[in-house]
Parts: structure tokens; sequence; C-alpha cells
């Protein structure tokens, strides 16, 4: 009880002590929280989309079958699905087809698919929510592409495909097999790729072995590898991220250092006064720990609360740019809150700890002194 | 009132809050993955392998697919994805754009 | 309770080249309840002598004692202690922290003590009330006037309710006016039965009749008294 008296009294002074600079102390939490802004966002964001990325794409297929020709990536003849033969454990093959095509209209690229399923129409299309925001248009509407050939054909958009699955499906056209190979110059007989379908994971490593036995000019893509891609890719764009605000932070660095650690004639008077007045050296140290703490602590929760509003609730609009790159599709997706502790640990670790300690040690120097210092 | 007040209910309201989000991320892991549930069965019937985030490129666009040792193939603007990007232009089309 | 000096001598920067004997063997004994004055021009050595006493600083040799307490080999916490229960200082400059209230200046001595803070407010609110500075309590302390700030110098000095009193040139920025003002205080002050050791070198105090003892003090030596 006392013990918190005491702490709530050392609250007192440092609140009265730091509103005396009420900008100077304002401006420095504003940085500061500003700064845990930016390393919470790039946290959150890579962390809550690698993790929607996992869990998506464990639905993407066990194996693609990709033909290599010249060392690129090339059409697989369809016979190359009797060529696979038996293979114990896989439940199901078939050729995909899919492709790119640019859409010098609004310089975007587009991935054309061919969607059996959804038993389109030869003049038919489904689209992606970000190529309709993009050209401007709806279901009913016509969308016109050139084709290899440089012949015309307009596709009349069926539906759209739904928004809320925008992050996998924002520049897809889907349509129908024949107007695929029509227009964009893909012979009967060939696909992109071959997936198969492997009902335990155990065998896939044996599948891939007898895959590239059976078929040499294949390279097996296992879904394995693609859960890696993005896990790695992330980690190296938060990468990327933090060293592009390492420049910031350092500054930051530089200015906390030299308003916490620097004490200026007026506050050596301060100490010397508290000291002759009564104050212990343990008191004016807990004083400067608080003051310390307060400010950073402040800076943190600040700083990760805003951060999780603009990940969460905004979209993470402020990475819009960065993501986004040079593409003119952008898909419009809101990520599900998911936060790993150890990180924010390390978080607040980082972004409390330096902080205190830069605060104390210069105070432990001149509150050691002699507290007669003030009648001489 | 002292001044210690206003301070304290503050950092208890914004202490509170962050909990709120820690604990906010393990209270729904069900709804969450309902979520995720339509974006699923797409990915499975059409065998995606990718997101739609970076669309620029082919090798940005299906990162898992691509031979990624070929540059500057889709978007004449595109980006470069290597660390040779910053340094190297991407070549001036002697057409205008590309596809047409 | 009764202080006594026995030989005290305080050398600052000992042992190197500028080094500097300040206080050179002074014995005292200062009656409990009365008013002291230490006399002397400046560098005589009464503010250093002033501050070993009220427990700021420790001689380099020779022993003093509070009371039953021999202060001189006690370590810096125990100093602590007894600085804030037993002394109260009032400094030359005033020393008010600026920026802080009134109120709040005065409270600081009470602060590592942590008694409850309504009557410490209350407690600091009397003393005001008793000086004359009630309707200041919520002002910075550097809108007061000097005697004003003086005043507020004697309240903190005052709010952990201390035996003795210390006052380094108290007069030392006051008027004439003020600087009787303040020995009025102080003849107050020892009515409610505190003891008062004052340094000063000005007329107004050490002929004050509050005043009951001078002791001059010349290079470090008590010289009259």
């Amino acid at each position: 009880m006392g013990w918190l008296r005491h702490q709530r009294y050392l609250l007192d002074f440092i609140i009265a002590s730091l509103l005396r600079r009420k900008g100077k102390n304002l401006g420095l939490l504003l940085v500061y929280s500003l700064i845990v802004f930016m390393l919470a966002s790039v946290m959150l964001f890579t962390h809550a989309l690698k993790r929607e990325m996992g869990q998506v794409l464990q639905a993407s297929p066990e194996i693609i079958l990709q033909r290599i020709e010249a060392g690129r990536h090339a059409l697989i003849p369809a016979d190359y699905l009797r060529k696979i033969g038996r293979l114990r454990g896989v439940t199901a093959r078939k050729g995909r087809l899919w492709g790119y095509f640019y859409d010098p209209a609004v310089r975007a690229n587009y991935t054309l698919m061919v969607a059996p399923e959804r038993r389109l129409a030869d003049s038919e299309v489904i689209i992606g929510s970000a190529i309709a925001r993009t050209r401007g248009i709806g279901p009913g509407d016509y969308l016109t592409f050139r084709a290899h050939d440089g012949e015309a054909y307009s596709f009349r958009v069926r539906e759209l495909l739904a928004s809320d699955t925008e992050l996998f499906s924002a520049d897809l056209v889907l349509m129908s097999e024949r107007a695929f190979r029509v227009s964009q110059g893909v012979a009967e007989g060939w696909y992109t790729d071959i997936v198969l379908s492997v009902s335990n994971p155990l065998e896939l490593a044996k599948i891939a072995e007898k895959l590239t036995l059976r078929l040499p000019d294949t390279r097996p893509i296992l879904r394995e590898e693609i859960l890696r891609t993005y896990d790695s890719i992330f980690s190296w764009r938060q990468g990327i991220l933090f060293v592009l605000l390492l420049g910031a932070i350092l500054a930051f660095v530089i200015f906390a250092w030299d308003k916490a650690s620097g004490l200026s004639a007026e506050e050596r008077r301060e100490i010397g006064i508290l000291k002759a007045v009564g104050w212990e050296t343990g008191d004016v140290l807990r004083m400067k720990f608080w003051e310390g703490a307060i400010l950073s602590l402040m800076a943190f929760l600040l700083g990760y609360l805003l951060a999780y509003l603009h990940v969460f609730h905004a979209s993470a609009s402020l990475f819009e740019p960065v993501l986004k790159g040079w593409a003119v599709l952008y898909p419009a997706f809101r990520l599900t809150p998911v936060i790993d502790g150890l990180q924010v640990a390390t978080l607040f670790f980082f972004s409390v700890f330096p902080y205190v300690v830069a605060t104390i040690i210069p105070i432990w120097q001149v509150s050691v002194t002699d507290p007669d210092a003030v009648m001489r | 009132m002292r001044k210690s007040d206003p301070l304290l209910s503050l950092l208890a309201l914004l202490a509170g809050l962050f909990l709120w989000t820690l604990a906010g991320s393990t209270r729904s892991p069900q709804a969450a993955a309902e979520r995720l549930d339509p974006v699923r069965r797409l990915v499975s019937e059409l065998g995606l392998s990718d997101p739609a985030l970076f669309t620029e490129a082919r090798y940005t666009r299906h990162l898992s697919q691509a031979d990624l040792h070929s540059a500057f193939q889709d978007h004449p603007m595109a980006l470069e994805h290597f660390p040779s990007g910053s340094l190297l232009a991407p070549p001036r089309p002697a057409t205008h754009g590309r596809g047409e | 309770m009764r202080i006594v000096l026995e030989n005290v001598h305080k050398v600052f920067n000992q042992g190197r080249p500028n080094a500097h004997e300040a206080i050179r063997g002074v014995s005292l004994s200062i009656e409990p309840n009365r008013v002291t004055c230490l006399k002397g021009a400046s560098g005589s050595g009464k503010s250093t002598l002033l501050s070993m006493i009220g427990c700021l600083s420790r001689p380099t040799a020779g022993r003093i004692h509070l009371g039953e307490r021999l202060l001189s080999g006690l370590p810096e916490r125990f100093l602590t202690d007894i600085r804030r229960h037993t002394f109260g200082f009032i400094f030359q400059q005033f020393n008010l922290i600026s920026g802080l209230s009134v109120l709040e200046n005065i409270m600081l001595p009470a602060y590592p003590l942590a008694p409850d803070h309504r009557q410490l407010t209350a407690t600091a609110s009397a003393l005001l009330d008793r000086f004359g500075l009630a309707h200041k309590a919520r002002n910075p302390v550097q809108w007061l006037s000097g005697g004003e700030a003086q005043r507020v110098a004697i309240c903190r000095a005052l709010i952990n309710d201390p035996r003795i009193l210390i006052a380094d040139e108290p007069t030392a920025n006051l008027d004439t006016r003020l600087s009787r003002d303040f020995m009025e205080q102080i003849r107050r002050l020892r009515e409610s039965g505190r003891t008062v050791l004052i340094t000063s070198h000005d007329p107004v105090v050490f002929d004050s009749p509050v005043v009951e003892r001078v002791i001059e003090l010349c290079d470090g030596q008590v010289v009259g008294g």
C-alpha cells in the first residue's frame, strides 16, 4: 500500500514535470508512436497475410506438373496425362488451361483461366472484382479481347467472382475451354499444366520422384513448396520494409538518446533540489524510470493500437503503394485479426526497454552526487 | 483531482484495448476459418496456387509457378523482382506497349 | 535535540592540487529551541558547516552528534532518513522547482514518505493558509514575488514537521522590509518550539532581537560567539 502510494507520488511529479515542456514531450510521444505504428503495422500485416495465405493455400492442388522447354515453362501435351501411367496414391488428374492477358486499355495484366465446372457458354466470361472496378463494367457488359491472331472477340460478363475472394480472384477471367483455345491460340491436345490430387501427403515425395523419372522434361511443384514460397516471400518483404524503416528508426534513436540522456543544467539543478529536500538517490532513479516507462509505454500502446486499426480495419491502406508496385489491379481485402504474441512481445521489449535505460543511465551519474551541491 | 488520475485511466484504457486485441485473435478461430471458406472453395475448384496480390508480372503473379529467371516479361514498367532491377531500367518497347 | 560538533574538518578535492580546507577544526554546541545565527563573510565556511549539520554532506574529520546519535559515521540512506524527518531547509535561491504549482512544490519533500494524499494536501493547504498564500496554491511558482517565494520555501521546509530548521542566507534576495518580515516568521517558528539555524552576513538577521546567539566564523574557524 505504502509502496503504491509512493509510486503514485512519483507519477504525480513526473506528469507535472513532463507537462512543463508540453510541446517537446508531446512531439517526442508522437514521433515515438509513429515509429512503433510503422513497425507494428508491418508485423501485424505480414503475419496476418502469411496466416491467411497458409490457410487458404491448403486447398490448392497437391502437385502441379509443368513441362519445361529450354529452361522455361511450356505447354504440356494432353497425352502426358496418359503417360503418367498408374501411380499409387494419385486420386485425380486433369489438364489445366490458363494464361495471361495484357489489356492495353487499362495497362493491366489479367489471368485467363478455363473453369469447366462453371459451364460457361463460349461467349461468356466471369471476371474478378478488381477487373470490374478498373474497367468500370459489371454483369451484362461486354469485355473485348484482341486475340492472338489479331481478331477481336467480345465476351459477355455473366457474373463477378465473389468480392470476399478477391485476394485470390481479383484479376481472374474465367472462360470456356473453346473460347480460351480459340482466342489464345492453344491447339487441341495441349494444356498449360497438369494437376494431380494425392490423398496421402506422405506419398507426395515418392510420387514427385516417380514423375520426374517417367517424364524427364517436367517439373512437379508440390503444395508444400508453394506454402514455403509464400512463407518466405512475406518474411523477405517484411525484412525489406524493416530495412527501409531503419533510417527512420536510427534518426529517432539519436533524437531520443539526446532527449533522454542529455541532462540540461536545469534538470541537474532540480535533482540537486530534490536530494536536498530529502529524496534519496533511489527516489530520483525511480522517478526517472517512471518518466521513461510512461512515455515509452504510452508510445507503444498508441502505436500498436493505431497499427491494429490500420491493418485490420483500414485494409493496411498505407502499404498499398508498396504492395501494389506497378500493378494496376489490386485486390481489396480485409484480413482476419491474428496476432503473434511473441512478435508483439519482441516489439514491446525493443520499443520500451532501450528508452527506459537511456533515461536512467545519465541520471544515475547525477543522482549519486552529494545533495549539498545546491548550497554551493 | 490528482495529476496521475487521468494518466492512469488513459493507460488502463489503452492497456485494456491492447489485451482485447490479443484476446480477439484467439476468440473466434472458428469464425475466421468460416470467413475463408469461399476462398478455399474457389482455390480448390480452379486449382489456384497464388494470390492475386502482385499482378504486375507473371513471375510475381504466379510466384510459385514462374521460372524465376526471366524479368520484364509482361508489363513494360514492371518493377524488377531482383536486386538487379534497381540497377537496370526496363527496355523501352519499340511499339507502344505489348499485346496490341 | 542538542547538536554537538567536535573538532570538525571539511576538505574539498582532497588529495588533489586544488585541495581546499573549508572548515578547520570547529567545535560547537547548539542548544535546542533557540535561534542561532552563523555569521561570516562569504567563503568563511558557514554554508559548508550548515550542510554538514543538516546531513547534506559529511565532515572529512571530526564528529557531529544530533541528540544521542552520531551523524558522521552513518551511511547515506540513514542520513537521508534523518534529514527528511529532522531538518527543514530554506535555501538562498529559494530553490523552488519552476513549472510546478505552489502546492506541488510544498508537498515535494513528503513524496518519499508517501503519506495519505488527502492528508498531505490538507497539511500543505493549512501551511499556505498560515503564511497567507492560500489563494496562490494553484499558481506556478515562477509567478511569485520574492517575498512570496520565500514564504513558499518556508512552507516547504515545514511540510514534514521538522524539529530543526536550517536557513542558508535566507535574506540574500530580499529587501529590508521583506527581511524583517522573514525574521518575524522565524520568531513565530521559534515560539512553536523549533530550533532554527541561520547563516547570514546581513545585519537585519544577526542584529535582530529574534536571534539568540551569534556564532562568528572566519576562514573555517570559530572566532566569536
